[in-house]
């Protein structure tokens, strides 16, 4: 099938989100859709599916308009689409997550499973996509719901298949998995249409290439007529530097020791399992691993926000195992959370009153229980300079901020105390490459200060950047700390539960 | 919950998740209930004192009068009872444990009834009948939730559908003189409601909570008002007839079963067949499951072509309709005449009934039954003459009802979606 979409346009009141796009797909490609976290790769997808209406341009399928009011339409137009954020029924089986909508029926309405589970099974042998159709979804490890998605469009027919980000839960050996299936599909005459902000992904799987920056398509290439450095420089805008640079860590006495520490969450279910780990003064401890697999938890349980069932956390020697989330930020804990809009910032209030969460009540921004507004304003105003906060002043609600100056804040309230320990999980998490940048260095830049970081984050890119040290977890434990240099494929491998090389 | 696939849990007992301590908590009231049934009930009554079970019921065949000792009776179930509260305490086994507690709570019933039927006759089945009757209403009003929940609507509104539905159905059956009419405008009362609620919450995105107690509100004060001002003047507006039974013929000679299964009224009918259908519909068909989808993951159904909207709007209509049939049980279904908030927050009941059945029609019957048999054993109680004061023992199935739904469904986990607004983009 061959897609066409030609000066589609998309806005969001004064946002332009996509500016005139014009884009095709052949029958038989997979071609690539690379561009910043904003740069509106997901809107017009959204477009494309019939999500949402787009406001001028059209869409041709083999040659012809069509419009689609619904995902109805663009399924029955043999589109597909493989969703970011699953779009899964957690209780259903894979089976009638696969039929939801297009249910093979007997008289009167009921469920024909017995068909269900046969076209399954057809589909599965057929692309090599192994699926146990009476599996529950949630109790699937997230590759396989990525194989309920793609069997869902396959079942309805599809031949283009959009893939949103489908990498960002994988391993690199899930990665590798996923990239034989595509070309397989591609085989198939099936077009594919690839949307990620990775370049090595990129490179290693597209037959053409579509840079997207702010809204508007930068240009078309080909794997062969660019590279990472290429790339790169489309998708930002400017020169890109791919590397973090850093000097040798200088690891001095150690400042966080967990031992054995053992968190059960409320389910009874075994979350984090005798870890053992150490972080030093002036190193960057990261914590690589595919997501769900208790990183979260072990950040949340060193500040805190739940309590171990046994083991000990120790910060500079002083047991902090019962500390309340206060006492373990005074004791020196810089704390950046996953997801900086739930856990990091109160959206409506200003961003002179974020920067004060902490501390909020004591002098100088509090006397005798009474805030002062003057003290809270002007060091907003300070803290605004210092951490290159654009915004109009530190009165402007930090909702409006976008997601790199949010992430600002948050390093700015974070690092604006005495910090002993640095805690930054998923720090770069849907930023653009410049804001990146910044939190990158000023990670390294306290590690230098003799500050221990401890980063958790599911890009291994960022792990092997900025790691000193790669510890790794699985299923709530860590596999083994390792060098940075260990190979990229060893530590896949070790994400994927293998025991630590020899 | 992204650790959900890490490893599963040890401790869910048939879909429930339950800790060792809850399952020594229940082997004690175990052993407690023992206690009661072997000294106070047994022991403290006089050997060679007699009870009486009365299994002649029309029009079942007879099977006479079953005369038990109660002392024996009381310390031999005590005993037993005391055995599985025991097994329950040592906590080695944690599968089974509903079962067991079920099976110890029967049998302390057992005794119980006993000792009630000392020097007396108590009719077994008749306190099963009048079970079913008072399940009825819950019945129907679990099964609404269960329709507005499982598609992702909350519906705290049913007490008032049930109040429209017992005034209108009782008006327009006394009105028209055919009580069928009744039954049909307790529906379409429910229906008209029950799209209120729609509108506001799917159309404005309203909170679903505020909406429901708000049209509560609304029908206790106009029923209320129109009973003072119309229904009293006019006592042919509020006649009292009720629906007859109806026996169904050969099954309904069965004893016990027949008087209790066989042997009733339109209400009762429909409530079982909807039961069925409602739980067939919901996991067998190609409806339920959308429904269900919508109810879980909204968004989920909107990318394979479902329109989550239309699903809503229709199943909190027909929801509406099956709370105000049930309404209208309460008047043409059983006492006949309308009286300003009959219902006694039975709608609420109903909700709590549903979260304990695990948002499951059948798992709802077995609380509404459950609250049926307090019901029924108070009114017993007080024919029988035992020596409890009355408002104590018209309290009883509401704490019961409280007992059982704080103490024993543990963590229940309600449909992904539910009461959650849904916005296309």
């Amino acid at each position: 099938m061959r897609l066409e979409l030609a000066g589609v346009t998309k806005r969001f009141g004064s946002l332009v989100a996509n500016d005139h796009v014009d884009l095709t797909v052949e029958a038989g490609e997979i071609h690539c859709l690379l561009g910043e976290n904003g740069a509106g790769k997901s809107t017009l997808m959204n477009v494309l599916f019939g999500l949402q209406r787009a406001d001028e341009g059209e869409i041709r399928v083999d040659g012809a308009p069509v419009r689609f009011a619904d995902p109805g339409d663009a399924i029955a137009h043999g589109i597909g689409m493989v969703h970011q954020h699953f779009m899964l029924v957690p209780v259903f089986t894979a089976a009638d997550n696969v039929v939801l909508g297009f249910e093979p029926t007997r008289s009167g309405g009921f469920l024909d499973r017995e068909k269900a589970r046969e076209d399954i099974r057809r589909l599965s042998s057929e692309f090599g996509l192994e699926v146990d159709p009476d599996a529950v979804v949630e109790d699937l490890p997230v590759g396989l719901q990525q194989r309920v998605e793609i069997l869902k469009a396959l079942h309805r027919d599809a031949n283009l298949l959009i893939l949103d980000e489908p990498t960002a839960v994988l391993t690199p050996q899930e990665t590798e998995s996923l990239f034989a299936i595509m070309r397989g599909l591609k085989e198939t005459g099936r077009s594919i249409l690839f949307i990620t902000h990775k370049l090595k992904e990129v490179l290693a799987v597209a037959d053409r290439i579509t840079v997207m920056r702010l809204g508007r398509v930068v240009g078309t290439t080909t794997p062969a007529g660019s590279g990472e450095h290429v790339l790169a420089s489309m998708m930002v805008g400017r020169d890109v530097e791919l590397v973090v640079h850093k000097d040798d860590a200088q690891p001095g006495s150690p400042v966080l020791q967990l031992e054995g520490l053992t968190v059960t969450d409320e389910r009874g279910v075994t979350v984090i399992d005798a870890v053992d780990l150490e972080v030093r003064a002036g190193e960057i401890v990261a914590l690589a691993g595919v997501q769900g697999n208790g990183q979260t938890e072990l950040a949340e349980a060193l500040l805190g926000l739940t309590q171990p069932s046994s083991g000990r956390i120790l910060l500079d020697g002083k047991d902090i195992t019962r500390a309340t989330p206060r006492e373990a930020l005074r004791a020196g804990i810089a704390y950046i959370p996953e997801d900086r809009q739930a856990e990091g910032l109160v959206l409506d209030m200003s961003i002179a009153d974020n920067l004060v969460l902490d501390v909020h009540d004591r002098p100088p921004f509090a006397h005798r229980g009474a805030r002062d507004l003057t003290a809270v304003r002007e060091s907003g105003e300070h803290k605004l300079q210092e951490f290159d906060i654009r915004a109009r002043s530190a009165e402007v609600p930090v909702g409006t901020l976008s997601g790199g100056n949010q992430q600002k804040v948050v390093v700015a309230r974070e690092l604006s105390r005495p910090v002993r320990l640095l805690v930054a999980s998923q720090p770069t998490r849907g930023l653009d490459v410049g804001s990146i940048e910044y939190v990158h260095r000023r990670i390294v830049e306290e590690r230098d200060k003799g500050v221990a970081v401890l980063l958790v984050s599911s890009e291994l890119d960022e792990i092997l950047a900025l790691g000193d040290r790669v510890a790794v977890m699985y299923r709530g434990a860590i596999v083994g700390v390792v060098p940075p240099t260990t190979g990229r494929d060893r530590i896949g491998l070790m994400m994927a539960g293998a025991g630590v090389p020899a | 919950m992204s650790t959900a696939s890490l490893a599963a849990p040890a401790a869910i007992v048939e879909g429930r998740l339950v800790s060792v301590s809850r399952v020594r908590g229940l082997g004690a009231f175990l052993v407690l209930l023992a206690a009661v049934a072997a000294v106070p009930l047994g022991l403290g009554t006089r050997a060679g004192v007699q009870a009486a079970f009365d299994f002649a019921d029309p029009p079942a065949i007879d099977l006479g009068i079953l005369h038990m000792p109660v002392r024996a009776v009381c310390v031999a179930l005590g005993v037993v009872t005391a055995l599985l509260g025991a097994w329950l305490l040592a906590g080695r086994q944690r599968r089974g444990t509903y079962l067991v507690f079920t099976a110890g709570v029967l049998l302390f019933l057992w005794a119980f009834l006993t000792w009630v039927a000392r020097n007396n006759d108590l009719s077994f089945t008749q306190l099963l009948a009048e079970t079913m009757v008072s399940a009825t209403p819950l019945v129907y009003g679990s099964l609404s939730g269960v329709m507005c929940e499982r598609a992702g609507v909350v519906n705290i509104a049913i007490e008032g559908q049930f109040l429209a539905g017992a005034f209108l159905g009782a008006m327009i059956g006394s009105a028209t003189g055919v009580l069928w009419l009744g039954l049909v405008a307790g529906g379409l009362s429910g229906a008209v409601l029950g799209a209120l609620l729609a509108f506001l919450a799917l159309r404005y995105g309203a909170d679903q909570i505020i909406v429901g107690v708000v049209i509560v509100a609304f029908c206790t004060g106009l029923t209320n008002f129109l009973t003072e001002q119309v229904l009293s003047n006019h006592q042919n507006l509020n006649a009292g007839a009720t629906f007859g039974t109806w026996a169904i013929p050969g099954l309904a000679r069965i004893p016990v079963l027949g008087p209790v299964l066989f042997h009733q009224n339109v209400f009762f009918y429909l409530a079982a067949v909807l039961l069925v259908v409602i739980h067939v519909g919901l996991f067998r068909t190609r409806w339920g499951l959308r429904v269900r989808a919508v109810g879980e993951h909204p968004r989920a159904a909107a990318t394979v072509g479902i329109h989550v909207l239309r699903v809503r709007y229709r199943n909190v209509i027909l929801g509406g309709v099956i709370a105000g049939i049930g309404g209208a049980s309460f008047t043409v279904g059983s006492i006949g005449e309308f009286s300003a908030g009959m219902t006694a927050g039975l709608g609420y009941v109903a909700l709590a009934a549903m979260i304990f059945g695990r948002w499951r029609p059948f798992g709802a019957l077995s609380a509404a039954l459950l609250f049926g048999f307090a019901v029924s054993l108070q009114s017993f109680l007080a024919v029988l003459g035992v020596n409890i004061p009355s408002p104590f023992l018209s309290m009883a199935p509401y704490v019961i009802t409280i007992a059982v739904v704080a103490g024993l469904v543990g963590r229940v986990r309600p449909p992904g979606a539910d009461g959650v607004p849904y916005s296309p983009e």
